[in-house]
């Protein structure tokens, strides 16, 4: 019983002692300069992170165009058109590719995406584009695996009752097969849009890190898990603070995301 | 129905959330004989049997009124382990579940349960039980093999001999043959005619003949209710009631 | 203007063998790019001798020790919470308030970002209980991380072993604990070992958490309350500082290897225990 509140008494305490250090914080620099001022400027005592909630969700949205299309096409594809046999190789190696730390991916940016962006596309190539790519390909083995996973688990009496009815392959995964795998796809997405909004290392690695509003997707920017492991490690008094108090506000757009998936899968599943 | 009752069981009343599932059942077991329940799906039986071992207080939703007396000791009282009462009270399930592991140690999972370690009173247990249930000759070469891997008629053997090396008093059957062979049922029904001597056996059925052929008393269950009770010659030649009558002659159920 | 289904389909299967190739092409690349720059500089010295010069040359002995040591004391604690705790949700309680804010704990828990476990251990493993960068504060800090996962798997697993098997297990007299113990648990063995292997090989390649709370010593550690640098954190400030990109690519690929080694683990335990309940 004891044993059973340890997650409970660990998120409580996570909560409770990232509040303590930065909610203070905020009440003083006042919630709207916090968070809507653009200005960042620890030593001029400007504390603004507009621009880092912007960098994060910029990224965050990138990284979802990238992974969702190409993770749903190759669950799809890899799930309905290829024997078990392939599948059985290929379903580890997505495993291992979950397993793959996340600053090697970041690495990879660094040295192979972000020169090909600079070269063909402009911009200084660190950008929320690389970041995007980068945390997308990251979020591939999540969404694919969990996405193979429910569709796999759609009956076969549901595929063989559109063939009898005389629908297409095709026909018949998009009008059955996907709709009974949702609420496991669904599933799927949201961890990878937790992961890509959480990552830290391969973003600070690729995404340049610059405070500023960026233009355009070939613009360099700054998240805010960035913001704090960049700073961290020599931050002090209010800075450290700072630091502290954009943990709570991503910490708040984390529990947000979590919420309102877990009643829109709870909601799916009261409508079965 | 002569000698010492086994269990002494007074107006019980079982109830499954609101609906009534047994009705003021009231019955007198010999001990060293076999009882065969008999009666359509449905009709309260199963609930009976777990009953008396109290493996219905496993379902949160059931409970249970009135007395059941094992030799003279209420089986409901707050003092008694239910724990200790099915190490008395053994059950064997309709469908036949080996444990996943070898037939050794599928027998010998509920003597280790009681501390015994000593190697040879173990093999010595797992040879006489085996051979009890009619067993021993088919698998005395293969005990480490994983009991999984026998037939279905093999495996409900092995749990009656499970259940034997327990060394309980009673034997509760539930259904025990419902989906195997007539071979391995007439293996079974050959077990529990000698088991009779040492153990008190109460064998639900839903085939009417196995009750006529392997039991001493026969008690008839319809909706809830115990319809009839009586020797097994009586219930099947001369019953008392009509419902009964129509049962055992095959007209419903 | 409607299309024939017999077109739609053709163009759909073309399109998602398209996606499918070069989502495929692109992981297959990453791995035998890391490989392809790392592998020629992998030795026998890379591994064991100690780093020179910040990790511009000699090898990462000591970083292959905290990798190691600190996802290993993180497992050693945190099977214990988290099989335990799935034991108490699934035999030992009903749904009721209790265990929905049990699973709400764990739900979130599994949703917050590694930099948060790292702000988090530094605050308070660090700073407030006074254990400094260390191995301890480490340890902790992934204590934290892991939990859920071992939690969420080792609940599916129990979940997944028949009822018929407690049934038959109470039935023979055995009390709830021993049911758990000689029936449940090792029919759940498999599922609850893969959530252990899943969390040995996140905890490998965290780096946000274990850099604020761990630190980065390249020293080799005497004792728990040493600071030490684990291959994520090493190949981190490699990559990140420019120190040395062949190293780097070095230190990438040992650390792919050795995820691949606990997957290959993981596989081979998996098919054991399935092998041995039908021998």
């Amino acid at each position: 019983m004891a044993i059973a509140l340890s997650a409970i008494t660990m998120l409580v305490l996570i909560v409770l002692f990232i509040i303590k250090e930065g909610l203070p914080f905020i009440f003083k620099i006042g919630i709207t300069d916090f968070l809507l001022s653009t200005d960042w400027e620890p030593a001029a005592g400007k504390y603004g992170i507009f621009p880092m909630i912007a960098g994060s969700l910029w990224v965050t949205l990138g990284a979802i165009l990238v992974g969702v299309p190409l993770g749903l096409a190759g669950a799809v594809f890899l799930s309905e058109f290829i024997p078990q046999w392939a599948m059985k190789t290929i379903k580890p190696t997505i495993e291992l590719l979950a397993g793959i730390p996340s600053v090697v991916y970041g690495f990879i940016g660094v040295m192979v995406l972000a020169p090909l962006i600079r070269e063909y596309l402009g911009g200084p190539g660190l950008s929320i584009m690389a970041a995007s790519i980068i945390l997308g390909i990251m979020i591939l083995p999540t969404v694919m695996s969990i996405s193979i996973d429910s569709i796999k688990a759609v009956p076969n009496s549901y595929r063989e009752g559109a063939f009898a009815l005389g629908a297409t392959h095709w026909q018949t995964i998009h009008m059955v097969v996907i709709p009974a795998a949702r609420s496991g796809i669904i599933a799927g997405i949201i961890l990878g849009l937790g992961r890509a909004i959480g990552e830290t290392m391969a973003v600070i690695m690729v995404a340049g890190n610059a405070v500023k509003l960026p233009n355009s997707p070939l613009d360099s920017v700054r998240t805010l898990t960035a913001n704090i492991a960049l700073e961290m490690g020599y931050a002090t008094g209010m800075h450290r603070q700072a630091l502290f108090a954009t943990g709570v506000v991503l910490l708040i757009i984390i529990m947000l995301l979590n919420y309102i998936a877990m009643t829109a899968i709870r909601d799916r599943g009261k409508k079965k | 129905m002569e000698g010492d009752y086994k269990f002494r069981i007074n107006n019980l009343n079982v109830f499954w959330g609101k609906a009534q599932a047994l009705r003021s059942i009231s019955i007198d077991i010999p001990a060293n004989r076999i009882l065969g329940i008999i009666g359509p799906s449905g009709s309260g039986k199963t609930v009976f049997l777990r009953s008396l071992n109290r493996m219905n207080d496993l379902v949160p939703e059931i409970s249970v009124e009135g007395r059941i007396l094992l030799d003279g000791e209420d089986i409901y009282h707050p003092d008694v382990d239910p724990v200790k009462l099915r190490k008395r009270v053994g059950m064997v399930f309709a469908l036949p579940v080996p444990l996943p592991a070898s037939i050794y140690d599928n027998i010998v999972f509920s003597p280790s349960l009681f501390r015994i370690r000593d190697r040879k009173k173990l093999n010595h247990l797992v040879e006489t039980s085996l051979t009890s249930a009619f067993l021993w000759d088919e698998v005395k070469d293969r005990l480490k093999t994983s009991a999984l891997r026998l037939s279905g008629g093999q495996q409900q053997r092995l749990c009656l001999a499970r259940v034997l090396a327990m060394e309980p008093e009673v034997i509760l059957l539930d259904e025990p043959c419902s989906g195997l062979d007539p071979i391995s049922t007439a293996a079974i029904e050959d077990a529990l005619g000698i088991l009779k001597k040492n153990f008190t056996i109460i064998l639900v059925t839903n085939n009417t003949k196995q009750a006529a052929r392997v039991a001493d008393n026969t008690a008839f269950f319809l909706m809830s209710e115990m319809i009839e009770y009586g020797a097994t010659e009586q219930i099947f030649t001369m019953p008392r009631d009509k419902r009964t009558n129509d049962y055992v002659t095959g007209r419903f159920g | 203007m409607t299309v024939h289904p017999r077109y739609t389909q053709t163009i759909a299967i073309f399109v998602l063998t398209l996606l499918t190739v070069l989502t495929l092409a692109v992981l297959v690349f990453i791995i035998v790019f890391v490989f392809g720059k790392g592998l020629p500089y992998i030795s026998y010295d890379f591994l064991f001798a100690k780093p020179e010069d910040m990790g511009r040359s000699g090898g990462i002995f000591p970083t292959l020790i905290g990798t190691v040591i600190l996802p290993l004391f993180a497992i050693i604690i945190a099977t214990p919470l988290g099989v335990g705790t799935a034991v108490y949700l699934t035999e030992y309680t009903r749904e009721n308030r209790i265990t929905r804010i049990i699973r709400f704990g764990a739900d979130c828990l599994a949703g917050i970002p590694s930099i948060i476990f790292g702000l988090f251990g530094f605050i308070f493993f660090v700073t407030t209980l006074r254990m400094g960068w260390s191995i301890m504060s480490g340890s902790l800090t992934l204590v934290f991380m892991i939990l859920p996962t071992i939690i969420r798997t080792s609940e599916e697993a129990i979940k997944a072993v028949p009822y018929s098997y407690r049934e038959v297990s109470f039935s023979l007299g055995a009390t709830l604990w021993q049911t758990v113990r000689k029936v449940v648990l090792p029919n759940a063995l498999p599922g609850i070992v893969t959530g252990i292997m899943l969390s040995i090989g996140r905890s490998i390649g965290e780096t946000a958490a274990v850099i604020f709370t761990a630190g980065s010593s390249l020293r080799m550690p005497h004792s728990i309350f040493d600071s030490i640098r684990t291959m994520s954190v090493h190949f981190y400030i490699l990559a990140r500082e420019g120190i040395s990109n062949k190293n780097a690519y070095a230190t990438a690929a040992v650390l792919i290897i050795s995820i691949l080694i606990i997957n290959l683990i993981s596989y081979w335990m998996m098919n054991m225990f399935i092998a041995k309940k039908t021998k």
